[in-house]
């Protein structure tokens, strides 16, 4: 079935184009095409073992498709290495926690606002040395840049005066939050979030659904794969359902809402759609949910 | 022709050992994800047990088979998966393959008590006799052997493809959670693999043990097996049928070479290429392999991870280091302990402590087991021997240099895969580098390479307090700069790398390049601590950089901490200690220590118990209370109350 509404790929900041993958004898994506476009939020909904993170480990490098092209802007990535995807401008979370759980919160972010530094890099050592010279009063701005950054990237993700605790003792949502801030610390201009709100309350969910809208509107392009449809319907400009490793539906939150075939696929027998509406707000999530087996713990 | 069909033969049946061994090797690693580096040790403890029943007590052949393989290596091999394997569920990455090194080490150090190495050990065989066929005589044994080995081919086979217990114990490692609800139990899946590993290596050991024409001994037919690695390793540790092919090609490869190149060569070249040959099949086997897809595994350390010095602070222990070191030189100078000054001794100390920091930062830090330090410290000290007389400062540097050059080429085939697969290769290095090198008179110098005390224009260090004050600073000086590197933007990256290999990808990082910097900079750590340790003892050679030594060191290391230069330290102290009073038992303390140890990350410097508040350190380091307490703030900065999850 093809997309009903496919946004056109030009300006795009990514463009997924017939991906397939199999393991063994079961297609975990089949001619999979979408795109998104900067300065918005497109959302990617389909139940447990859709494909939606085996489509977002094709697109950030971790899993190299059996057909089909990937690209970021104009370039094809599709046999590039995951690090060589980063630096283009690409960042991602994961749905089950990859947190470098031995560093402290500020030292997982401090990595990813490192990363395109490289061990000999002189001009910085030069830095590093005439502000040793200029003596104590310049360690304000230049010497704490790293770290004003880092507090900065803490705060917006709601974790001001965290950064030193140890990542892995971390509850699952605050560790979700690391994972963000780390993501953005690598300044992406495309960033993949693997349900992002599981293991969140309603009022973290509101103020994560609040920073990705801000985040988009900076111009960042978000694609996101989450659980909790009354978040997805709010925030996102543009939603792909995947069901069996195909896209079967395309659009607006609107058009999604009341596509009967993602009510046949997505809730299985149950007749609501899905968060139709503010009077189903937990419903939909609730109802999400347990088609999805409930979610997190 | 004859010729050519009887090395046929006889390569196939070598080929047909290995395949059992390694079969076994891959059966317990695709039911319980441990690499069993003890394959090799079960096998010769096996062919011991066969000698001492068959060949020294008379039992009949067929019952002394029973005993070993359907009672004795069942038996082991549940008790090991039962007692030391399972204990380790959620333990860091490399701790399977240290507890299986150190049955290796337990298994060899009973060995060599029970049978003393210097009786000659002829096992015959089990079939005498031997029929013509084609012209060229072929042996009862030599059929016995294909035959079995491919009776055992046949019926894995049948029992992975064709039984329930089969897929249970093929999923086993795929998804224990799927597994266990589906009604198997992993545990017993994984228990079935030990056995039948234990089993399988038995069964090789008992059938290669005639093929041994000098009779069988402990640490060659212990190293046997690492052919059987390579062979494994073709099959990618999963695949049976291709591991079984790929042994039976190293076997053949292994006569043909020895029949038909070997003659041909200058006669000082050839003891060298036979013991080269494992190491060349694995290496093949590392380059030609796919890489390994990156898994985004979900794996959170939940450790507790050791504080770093600050800059300030060790620089006042270094100091405080230093003040001690001159008072025990001027306290101990000329000390005599069992025939060594006490100094000589506290070199050593410093010199290995160096190789237990390269440790730390190799594998403490970035999570690679590297087994091969010992060999690169011999190395630094071969080429300090040969540079300018020996105890030059050039020769410091050549040798630092040399051996990060080498470091780098072992690291750079095996990047692209599992860190299983570095802790394999540098374990054939090291097992090829000694035998090959350090133990030939010939290139190594007919009792070892003699090495001078440094000499300096102007300084002499060659009296034993200088000298023990010079290779002092050296320890200082590099458990200094392991620390600055664990503070800096690397170390984040080394420690970030292990936690999350997918994680550190997709924020940017090169993977490749920081696990070869890494590897290269330890090897040249090593490099020095093998110059300074010649400096120290004068002479150095043939077992001093052996693979057992080696593997025991890195044991001590990691029953310490391998985290910490503390544990670098404690471990050189306790490894120069006891093999000053106990050489040969020193393999029995390294097995037992790091099986009591079990699971404990931190070593013993991290037990729980140990610590105690260091008066000047703000307790500012999180425990797991402080973040349980600290999540409502978190929550409360987002808005809302919080629903602790996990």
């Amino acid at each position: 079935m093809p997309p009903a509404e496919a946004p056109t790929t030009e300006g795009a900041v990514l463009t997924v184009s017939d991906v397939a993958v199999r393991f063994g004898g079961v297609a975990a994506l089949s001619d999979v095409s979408l795109s998104v476009r900067p300065g918005t939020v497109t959302g990617l909904i389909g139940p447990n073992g859709a494909g939606k993170t085996t489509l977002f480990n094709v697109i950030s490098g971790l899993q190299s498709p059996d057909r089909g092209t990937v690209h970021l802007f104009e370039t094809d990535v599709t046999s590039l290495k995951p690090h060589r995807r980063a630096r283009i401008g690409l960042a991602r979370t994961f749905q089950r926690l990859e947190l470098f759980g031995t560093l402290s919160a500020s030292e997982n972010v401090q990595v990813g606002l490192e990363s395109g530094r490289k061990f000999s890099d002189v001009p910085r050592l030069r830095r590093l040395v005439s502000r040793r010279k200029r003596g104590s009063e310049a360690t304000g701005e230049g010497a704490a840049g790293g770290h004003s950054a880092c507090d900065r990237l803490l705060a917006g993700v709601g974790l001001e005066g965290f950064g030193g605790q140890q990542s892995s003792a971390m509850p699952t949502g605050m560790a979700r939050m690391v994972e963000l801030a780390r993501a953005l610390a690598i300044g992406p201009k495309l960033l993949l979030l693997d349900e992002p709100g599981s293991g969140l309350d309603e009022a973290e969910s509101k103020a994560l659904g609040d920073l990705l809208s801000s985040l988009a509107a900076e111009g960042m392009a978000v694609l996101l794969v989450e659980h909790d449809m009354e978040l997805v319907m709010r925030i996102c400009d543009h939603i792909y359902v995947l069901d069996f490793g195909d896209i079967i539906a395309s659009g607006t939150p609107d058009q999604i809402r009341s596509d009967p075939m993602v009510q046949a696929a997505y809730l299985g027998e149950a007749s609501s759609p899905p968060a139709a509406g503010a009077d189903a707000t937990t419903g939909g999530t609730g109802a999400a949910g347990a088609t999805e087996g409930g979610g997190r713990p | 022709m004859s010729n050519f069909l009887q090395y046929t033969i006889f390569g196939v049946m070598l080929g047909a050992g290995y395949a059992i061994a390694a079969t076994g090797l891959v059966v317990t690693y695709t039911t319980s994800g441990v690499f069993n580096f003890a394959q090799g040790a079960v096998g010769m403890v096996a062919a011991f047990c066969y000698w001492e029943l068959v060949a020294a007590h008379n039992v009949p052949v067929l019952l002394a088979l029973v005993i070993i393989l359907v009672v004795g290596a069942s038996i082991a091999g549940a008790l090991v998966e039962r007692v030391l394997m399972r204990r380790l569920h959620g333990a860091s990455a490399e701790r399977p393959v240290m507890v299986t090194l150190g049955l290796l080490v337990i298994l060899t150090g009973v060995a060599t008590l029970v049978w003393s190495p210097t009786t000659e050990r002829q096992v015959n065989n089990m079939v005498a006799g031997q029929f013509r066929l084609a012209g060229i005589n072929i042996q009862y044994q030599e059929v016995l052997i294909i035959g079995v080995a491919l009776a055992v081919a046949i019926a894995l086979r049948a029992l992975f493809y064709s039984t329930r217990t089969g897929y249970a114990l093929r999923a086993v490692v795929d998804d224990p959670e799927l597994l266990s609800m589906s009604g198997a139990s992993p545990n017993r899946m994984s228990q079935y693999g030990w056995v039948l590993g234990f089993m399988m290596a038995a069964l090789a050991g008992v059938l290669l043990a005639p093929t041994q024409t000098t009779g069988i001994s402990i640490e060659s037919f212990t190293l046997l097996v690492v052919n059987g690695y390579a062979a494994a390793i073709v099959g990618r540790l999963k695949n049976i049928p291709v591991t079984f092919a790929a042994a039976i090609a190293i076997g053949l490869a292994e006569n043909y070479v020895v029949n038909y190149i070997l003659p041909h060569l200058a006669q000082n070249l050839q003891p060298d290429i036979t013991y080269a040959l494992p190491m060349v099949f694995l290496f093949v086997a590392l380059v030609t392999l796919p890489s390994v897809r990156l898994r985004a595994v979900g794996r959170l350390t939940t450790v507790r991870t050791p504080r770093v010095a600050g800059g300030y602070e060790s620089l006042v222990a270094g100091a405080v280091f230093l003040v001690l070191v001159v008072v025990a030189a001027v306290v101990f100078n000329g000390t005599v302990v069992q025939g060594t000054t006490l100094l000589d001794l506290g070199g050593l100390v410093m010199t290995l402590g160096i190789v237990g920091l390269s440790l730390v930062l190799v594998t403490g830090y970035s999570g690679q087991v590297s087994l091969c330090q010992f060999s690169f410290m011999g190395i630094g000290a071969f080429v300090m021997g040969k540079v300018s007389g020996g105890g030059s400062v050039l020769g410091l540097i050549l040798a630092t240099a040399i051996c990060a050059a080498i470091g780098a080429l072992i690291a750079l085939p095996t990047v692209r895969l599992r860190d299983l697969y570095l802790a394999l290769a540098t374990f054939a290095f090291a097992d090829a580098v000694a035998q090959g090198f350090f133990n030939d008179g010939r290139i190594y110098g007919t009792g070892g390479v003699t090495i001078g005390r440094i000499v300096v224009p102007g300084l002499s260090f060659g009296g034993d307090r200088a000298e023990f004050i010079l290779v002092s600073v050296f320890f200082l000086l590099s458990a200094l700069l392991v620390l600055a590197i664990r503070r800096s933007l690397f170390g984040r990256r080394l420690v970030a790398l292990n936690d999350s290999p997918a994680a550190y990808a997709t924020v940017g990082l090169n993977i490749g390049v920081t696990k070869v910097t890494v590897f290269a900079i330890a090897a040249a750590m090593a490099g020095l601590a093998g110059a300074l340790y010649g400096t120290v003892q004068g002479v150095v050679g043939t077992t001093d950089f052996d693979i057992f030594p080696g593997i025991i060191f890195v044991l001590f290391v990691t029953i310490w901490s391998i985290r910490t230069v503390s544990g670098a330290f404690l471990a050189a102290v306790t490894y120069v200690v006891l093999n000053q009073a106990y050489p040969n038992g020193i393999g029995l303390f390294a097995g037992a220590g790091i099986i009591l140890i079990g699971r404990a990350a931190g070593g013993i410097l991290g037990i729980e118990a140990l610590q105690f508040p260091l008066p000047w350190v703000k307790r500012s380091r999180t425990t797991t209370d402080g973040a349980s307490e600290s999540s409502l703030g978190a929550a409360a900065a987002m808005g809302g109350g919080t629903r602790a999850a996990s």
